[in-house]
């Protein structure tokens, strides 16, 4: 029955972590930690880590590594199907709304002061990620800067503007150079 | 013969549609919008399958619905490409790197997570990131002045240092864009009116 109360829990995960990512980690703390006791505390500081260094959405990966850990791969599978499931339906039926009625004046207008709103965020992402890489997560001063990954970023985003590098290739390549810059140095 | 040829090509585009999920999400770390870049210089510079101002509505539709923005996505941008099928296929797609490559490791996590080297690549994949979004901001942001639009700078900046600066929780951005969007359409109505 493990299974069916593991599903359970991540469509409750799913359905109320609204805004991504991080938002779905309070949620995976009560279920899987404080209501479950499936995994302890540090159990769970484990799973924040490594869903944050891992690829893919930090949602799906937390829901394959609690799934796993409680109820091996059958676990980490009705986990992540659970975790998705409600985002699959609602957003099924908004995608069948936008493309029936987008064209819709009202619609239109709404859509058209949303979209600097959507550049907005992604801004403020970009820039919580490089003032992470700049400072190492430490207090904004100038005697924390790190010049080291500050000139990966430069460097990277000059080959990105101006070369028009692909970005899979420039963050890999930022991996490689990041490792031997700090062994070289 | 002709019924034929299409099948093909719409089987060529679900395996295209198959593979560039699956690519991005093998090596794209953290949260949504690192995808959602991805996904744009895939979809809408290399493919041309989505306008720009479409894929942002489709972030916007991602950013509202609840569950991993990475998915949402993948589910509406197969939707737009292939239909039932396309949010079938960019889901697997999605999530079955981060599955496989979870299970492999929350078998020896701690010697993961404590080694030194991992740490070093992934703090220079990191600043890779960041220049990405960055590099993807800049583009959309220049589109957005050049419209020059007062409403629209207005909403792009206030919004910035709404999130940055004083962490004002997403959903508020987006009910206040659209309360904006609303008004204006409510401005235009009385305009005509008259």
């Amino acid at each position: 029955m493990i299974y069916l109360e593991l599903f359970l829990s991540f469509i409750q995960v799913g359905m109320f972590s609204i805004g991504g990512g991080y938002a779905a980690m309070p949620l995976i703390q009560s279920q899987v930690v404080t209501k479950h006791g499936w995994l302890t505390m540090s159990g769970y500081t484990d799973l924040i880590t490594i869903s944050g260094m891992t690829p893919g959405p930090i949602a799906i990966n937390s829901a394959t590594f609690a799934g796993m850990r409680i109820a091996g791969i059958g676990g980490a599978i009705i986990a992540t199907l659970g975790c998705i499931l409600p985002s699959c339906l609602i957003v099924s039926f908004l995608a069948f709304l936008y493309y029936r009625y987008k064209e819709m004046s009202a619609l239109k207008s709404i859509l058209s002061s949303l979209r600097p709103a959507i550049v907005a965020l992604i801004a403020s992402a970009g820039l919580s990620i490089l003032s992470l890489v700049l400072f190492n997560g430490e207090s904004i001063q100038p005697s924390n800067i790190n010049w080291i990954d500050g000139g990966i970023f430069l460097f990277a985003f000059f080959l990105l503007r101006k070369y028009k590098w692909n970005p899979i290739l420039v963050m890999c390549f930022c991996g490689v150079v990041g490792l031997s810059l700090h062994l070289l140095l | 013969m002709e019924n034929n040829l299409k099948c093909q090509d719409s089987q060529k585009k679900l395996l295209k549609l198959f593979l560039s999920t699956l690519y991005i999400s093998t090596f794209t770390f953290g949260g949504g919008f690192v995808i959602i870049t991805f996904m744009k210089r895939k979809f809408v510079d290399e493919l041309h399958w989505i306008e720009e101002d479409e894929m942002l509505d489709l972030t916007a539709l991602a950013q509202s619905a609840p569950g991993a923005i990475a998915v949402n996505a993948s589910i509406l941008v197969g939707w737009r490409i292939a239909g039932f099928f396309g949010i079938l296929i960019a889901i697997i797609g999605t999530i079955l790197p981060p599955m496989l490559i979870l299970s492999v490791i929350s078998f020896f996590y701690s010697t993961f997570a404590s080694n030194l080297y991992v740490a070093l690549v992934l703090k220079g994949m990191q600043a890779g990131v960041a220049a990405v979004i960055l590099d993807v901001v800049c583009e959309l942001g220049l589109n957005i002045v050049k419209e020059k639009s007062i409403i629209k700078n207005l909403v792009m900046i206030v919004g910035f240092i709404a999130t940055f600066f004083f962490h004002v929780n997403v959903i508020y951005i987006i009910v206040i864009a659209t309360i904006v969007g609303i008004g204006k359409e409510l401005w235009r109505f009385k305009e005509v009116k008259k």
